[in-house]
Formats: C-alpha cells, structure tokens, sequence
C-alpha cells in the first residue's frame, strides 16, 4: 500500500499544474458534457491536445497527442483538471465510444477521415444502439439495413439517442442479415444525420427536460463503405471497445463534491430551528452515505492500480455501475428529506433550494439505474461473470 | 501509486490460509464450539509458530514488527474459517496498549512472552465505547473496583488489560486478591467473551495510559473486527453461490435463477468495496493519522451492516439447510452477529464519526 505517486508522476502533475495556472483564464465556462461544443470549448479542446491533455494517448496521424498509454498519468490529469475547478477535455460519445472503435476496427480510410474532427469537438455524433423493442436484449434489435446497389436501405426506429437533434453522424446498429442468430446478424454503420429520411423527435422524460431522443430511418441511402468492421459483425464491433476501461477517468472527485454539498444542505436546512444534521435519524444516514462513498473511492482506487499492472480486478470492477448509481441516488434521496417540503420545490419557484438540482438528481439518477445496463443486467452481469453462476436457460425457441 | 497488497502481504495470506484450511476444519470449529471458554491449544500453537501472535510486536521484542494491515489479512482470513482462537484482543490489541502505555520493564516482562504464545492477555475496554449494567472500572489508591463486560479472549487468561473511566490502563493478574471472573456465553461459540468483576485488586499501572492510547485500542480493535465480517461474509457468499449451484429445484439448478443469484450479486456488490475499506482503514492506523479515527469508525459500521445482509442473505438462498445445524452456515452467521456490536453497534459508532467531524457536541 503506498499512495505516493513518486518523483516522476509528482513531476507531471506540477506540469499539469503550472499548465493550469497559466491557461485557466482560456477555460470555456460551463462545459456542455455533450451536445455541440461551442468556439471556446473547441479552442480549449485544441489546446489541450496541443498539450497532452486530451486525446492523450491518440496517434499523432489521427489527430491526438500520441503518448504511449499510462493510467496513472490520464489520472492525474483528471485530478489536476477536477481540483483546480477548470473543465477537462471533451467528453462525448465519439470521443469515448466511436474513437476507440475506429482506433481498432476501421479502416485507414475511416480513422483518416473521422477521428481528427471527432477529437476537435467539430463532428458531433450520436450513438443508435437501443430501440423501443429493445433494451437489456439489445441483440435482438430490428432496425434493418438492405443493400441495394451500392447503398444500404436503412428503415427502423432508434431511441435514447442523446445527442441526436445536434450530432453531424450516428455510429449505429443494424440488422443486415436476419437470418442469422440474433449476435450474428448485425452490422455497424457510420453515416451523416442529414441524410434524407431520418426524422429526430425529442424525448421528454419525468425530469421535465428533454435529455434524450427518438430518432426514425425511413429508407435512409447510406454508401456500402460506411460500415466499421464486417458485415454482420457490429454486435463484436460493439463490444470490441467494451473491454477498455471506461468511465474510470471522469472527473474523480465528482462524488465527493456531490456529498460536500449534501453536508451543506445538512448544515443549512432548518426545520423548528434544528439543523438537519442535529436530527439523529437524518445524521446517520449521512454517515453511513460517507462510509459507502469512503468504499467505493478506495475500490476506484483499487481498479485504478489494477489497470496500472494489468491486473483483472474481478467483481471489484463489476459492481462499480450498479453500486455508484445507487449511491448518487441515495445522496439526492437524503439532501432532498434534509429539506423536506422544501425539497419539493422545483422550476423557477420561489424559495427553491439549488436550482432543484437535487429534484432534477433524484429523478436523472433512476434513469441512470435504468440506463447502460439496467440494475438486474448488472446483476446478471456480476453473478454469471464475477461469481461463475450459471445463465438463465435459453428457452427452447428464442425470438429474434 | 500502488493501492492494493504487497508481495509479502500476499504471502502472509497465503500462509496463513494454508494453515488454517488444514488445521480449522468444520468438524473442529464444530469440536471446539463445545468448549468454547478453553482455548484450542493446537490452534493457538500453531498461529503463534506462524509469527501472528506477535506479528504487531517489535522484532526487538521478539516480534515480527508488521502493521495494521497486515493484521487485517490475518484477521480477515480467521474470519473466513471461523477460528476458534483468541487474536483480536491476545495478539493485536494487548500487546498493542503495552507497546503505546507500557514501560519499558513492562514491555520487556510481558511481550516477548505474548509474542510467543506463552502468555495469553485477554482486554477489557469495551465499556470505552459505551457502558451497559453499571460496567465500568474505577482506579483509586492504585486499586481498581467495578466490572468490565465482553472482555476479549477472557478464557484462560495470563493477564487482563483492563481500561478504567478515566483512560487509564493496568495489568491485572487473574490470581490477584479481589478479582473474580464469569464466563458470558454469546451466541459465537468461536471466540470467548467473559466479564472481570474487580473489588480493590492490586493492578499495575501502565504509565503511559490515556484516554488517547485508549481510543487507538479501540479504533485498532474495530478495524479488527471489520476485517474479521469482511472474512467472515466473503466465505458466506461462497458458500451461497457454491450451494445454488448444486441444489436442484423445478428441474434446474438454483444458481439459475435470477431470484437466487441476484442475492448473490447483491451480497458481491456490497461486500467488495469493504475490502478497500478495510485495506484503507488498517492503512491509515499505520500511515494516515489525520484519517485513522475516522475511517476505523467507516469500516466498523458500514461492514457490520453489509456482514448483516450477507449473513441473513446467504443462509436464506441456502434455504432450510441454512436454517439447520447440519452445514454449520450459523457459525459465520453468528461471528457477523457478534463483531457488530462489540466495541459499539453501528449506530453508536456512527455517533463517534459524527462528533470526529463536529456534528454532535
């Protein structure tokens, strides 16, 4: 157990700290987490690369900054960014998923052309996986693809598309065999959002924001050579980035930040003139929140050098999805019984507490339960992978 | 930057595993549970020969000199098999209150002979955290009067470290004038728990006692015993996930429902950040003073509640066998049961945490 980082890493991080000294006032305020950058979130962007600190580990002939990979040093960096309160790079869904993808399966053609912008922040894309049929069972997915000519004939429905009403492209699953098994028949196309015949409709949730959309292909032409990977590969294409660390290297302090304001909701919220903290009941679930919040920092911390030696981490890694939704959720749950009726408030109304983001959290957060993999897949997830229990027996005949 | 378990802690592990698995089979915890106010002598030699009766002493004491952390493994690792020996108060936390308070004939007396497993100190400082039944040790003349309840590893004690209400900490030999000793039956017959009733005994004073060196007992001891659950609970979810997958119902195993294995997933899930809180916690006792306090108070309560659901979940996907004597599930049932409230339940230790942090005066 040694939590120094040692000469050569504490060196780094003075670098990424002078860095941040002298370029903080260049910081776009309020970086949008998806959705199209704007010029100042793009100029910083470029800036960062020029510097290592976004696309870090990206070849230089794609546009990236082309150093070798070390979590250690992609961690610090975060840390860095998170302490000095000045928003990292870009972090989307072509950065995170589509990059990767290209990075290993596409063609020299495709990286050429797509990862460089995709880095800039000037391609915006959106990811098409789920439809209304299917979820949790994403393989069984029924939009199809026909090729005719030198196109393929896209028709189906897509939901959950988060930034499809600003993206420029969609990485997106298809059936293009459907006589194959169900893994066995999809692929993975790339095309451009402004082709004729896709129709974007927002999806308002019960957060009362539209955060999502439905998106529809009426017999949408996209060239045969918009596809990554083979034909009838795209449910591997998927899953090839998959097994990257993901979702590790996002703002590290970002729950703590969330439990900080939670004791200043304690501290602040009155009810007969008790601070919510003095009342025992609400006290000790706050307690118990920054005990669960100690684990799963110090299990980050665990994953984290499990990467760094390439170690498989196990269920530790497993449980990370299904353990910090829930406990994100229980912190919005508590902050807003702090509050009581207060609580309650919500939109513009008078004596709102937090812009209603704890309302806004509470509701968000289920939706992220729900969302990457509901909480009963994650417990598949870690009982048949992390535990060696056996699968649900198919049923005798499978639907599609 | 490197948060995890050295080569040589997993070693410790190793060995200390090796040992256990040929020597604490179900049939001896079952054997030793008959007797539990007597310590299991082949046991108890034979993790003294390991070095883990003395692994916290210095090695100029004739110790191992190890941490915290390293204690926890082997805490940890009792745990998972049960085992029916004293350690918690006989191998960390007395000779820890004599290596902090002790003098130096003190510590040349008494600890190379506990290092050794020759002599066995029992600790009595649970009425620190909280007094039930009156308890509570009062010094005055150089004498000590009062009782002290749950005392650990009371069995055929050589020698009781007794706390008293001001922070003060004595040696007491259990042939002195004026001590007498009742065994308390808890429901874990795998460890002994007694009370020490003193009336004007002699006792020896280690001068270095304080309510400080006190709490440090005490967050030692809890991290202790949060290891001990982590243990404990790990080979419970074993167990429920070994039994899923060879009990038969409806034609299919168990396991293969998603009712029975979202259990296990559930148990997993809670449980493994445990790990890296105990990891953290035993490592602050020996690296992060500012974070020892409070993370000893994190791993106790937050495990003693995952150790709960775990205990009850995994005897219930065990089904009526669980409930039975039979598989002897109910010996880590009841270990969970006991480390929860010693040295103070969840809640009471949860009240410590808030007033570390000055939210209760």
């Amino acid at each position: 157990m040694d939590l120094a980082y040692g000469p050569k890493y504490e060196a780094f991080r003075k670098e990424v700290s002078d860095f941040l000294a002298k370029y903080r006032d260049k910081a776009p305020k309020g970086l949008g987490a998806a959705g199209r950058p704007s010029k100042e979130a793009c100029a910083w962007q470029q800036l960062l690369i020029e510097h290592g600190y976004a696309a870090r580990t990206i070849p230089k002939e794609y546009g990236g900054y082309g150093a070798e990979p070390d979590i250690l040093v992609s961690r610090i960096i975060a840390e860095e960014f998170s302490a000095a309160r000045v928003p990292a790079g870009l972090q989307n869904q072509g950065i995170s998923m589509l990059v990767p993808t290209l990075l290993e399966l596409g063609t020299e053609e495709q990286k050429r052309k797509w990862i460089a912008p995709t880095l800039r922040g000037e391609v915006v894309w959106c990811q098409g996986y789920s439809e209304p049929g299917s979820g949790s069972d994403l393989a069984s997915l029924q939009t199809k693809a026909v090729l005719d000519g030198d196109e393929w004939v896209i028709n189906g429905q897509k939901i959950w598309t988060s930034t499809a009403h600003e993206a420029d492209m969609i990485f997106c699953l298809v059936r293009t065999e459907p006589d194959k098994p169900k893994h066995e028949g999809i692929s993975y196309l790339i095309f451009s959002m402004t082709t004729p015949g896709i129709e974007v409709r927002p999806l308002k949730t019960m957060t009362g924001h539209a955060e999502f959309n439905e998106t529809f292909f009426t017999d949408v032409r996209v060239p045969k050579d918009q596809i990554v990977g083979q034909r009838g590969q795209g449910w591997f294409v998927a899953n090839a980035t998959l097994k990257h660390e993901r979702g590790m290297l996002g703002d590290p302090s970002a729950m703590e930040d969330r439990f900080q304001a939670l004791v200043d909701v304690m501290e602040s919220e009155t009810l007969d003139g008790q601070r919510a903290v003095d009342n025992p009941i609400l006290r000790d679930r706050l307690i118990r929140l920054q005990a669960e919040l100690a684990a799963m920092k110090f299990n980050g911390l665990r994953l984290l050098t499990c990467a760094s030696k390439g170690e498989d981490p196990g269920v530790a890694r497993l449980i990370v999805k299904l353990q910090s939704c829930e406990l994100s959720h229980q912190m919005s749950a508590l902050a807003i019984d702090a509050m009581g009726e207060m609580g309650i408030l919500y939109d513009d109304s008078p004596y709102l507490r937090s812009h209603g983001s704890w309302q806004w959290g509470y509701m968000f957060q289920l939706g992220l339960i729900i969302g990457g993999g509901t909480a009963q897949i994650q417990k598949n997830i870690i009982s048949e992978r992390g535990l060696g229990m056996p699968r649900e027996p198919k049923l005798a005949k499978a639907g599609n | 930057m490197e948060f995890g378990l050295s080569e040589e802690q997993r070693l410790l592990q190793d060995s200390v595993n090796r040992f256990l698995d040929k020597n604490v089979s179900l049939d001896r915890v079952r054997q030793a549970a008959e007797s539990t106010h007597a310590i299991q002598r082949d046991i108890w030699s034979g993790i003294a020969e390991l070095g883990l009766v003395g692994m916290i002493v210095p090695q100029d004491y004739g110790g191992m000199g190890l941490g915290f952390l390293d204690a926890a493994l082997v805490q940890e690792a009792l745990g998972y098999h049960v085992a029916p020996t004293p350690f918690t108060g006989a191998a960390i936390l007395a000779p820890l209150a004599l290596m902090l308070a002790g003098s130096e004939k003190q510590k040349e007396r008494w600890l190379p002979t506990i290092a050794s497993g020759e002599a066995v100190a029992a600790v009595a400082i649970n009425e620190a955290t909280g007094v039930r039944e009156g308890a509570g040790i009062v010094s005055s003349g150089g004498k000590l009067s009062g009782k002290a309840l749950f005392v650990m590893d009371w069995a055929e004690a050589d020698l009781f470290i007794v706390s008293d209400m001001s922070g003060g900490l004595h040696l007491v030999s259990p042939e002195t004038e004026g001590v007498s000793l009742q065994a308390l039956n808890t429901i874990d017959r795998t460890r002994s728990f007694g009370e020490v009733v003193l009336n004007g005994a002699e006792a020896e004073k280690l001068p270095g006692g304080s309510r400080v060196v006190v709490e440090r007992l005490v967050d030692a001891g809890r991290v202790m015993l949060a290891a001990d659950t982590l243990g404990t609970g790990q080979h419970m979810i074993e167990k429920a996930v070994t039994y899923a997958g060879d009990r038969k119902q409806f034609g299919r195993v168990i396991g293969s429902f998603q009712a029975v294995k979202h259990l296990c997933a559930e148990m997993a899930a809670s449980l493994e950040p445990c790990r890296s809180l105990v990891w953290y916690a035993a490592h602050a006792l020996d690296a992060v003073p500012e974070d020892a306090r409070l993370m000893a108070c994190h791993a106790k309560s937050h495990t003693s509640d995952v150790g709960r659901f775990v205990a009850r979940t995994a005897t219930e996907v065990h089904g009526g066998m669980g409930f039975t004597d039979l598989l002897g599930l109910h010996y880590w049932f009841k270990r969970i049961g006991v480390n929860r409230q010693i040295l103070g339940g969840p809640e009471q230790v949860r009240l410590d945490a808030a007033r570390l942090q000055g939210w209760v005066a």
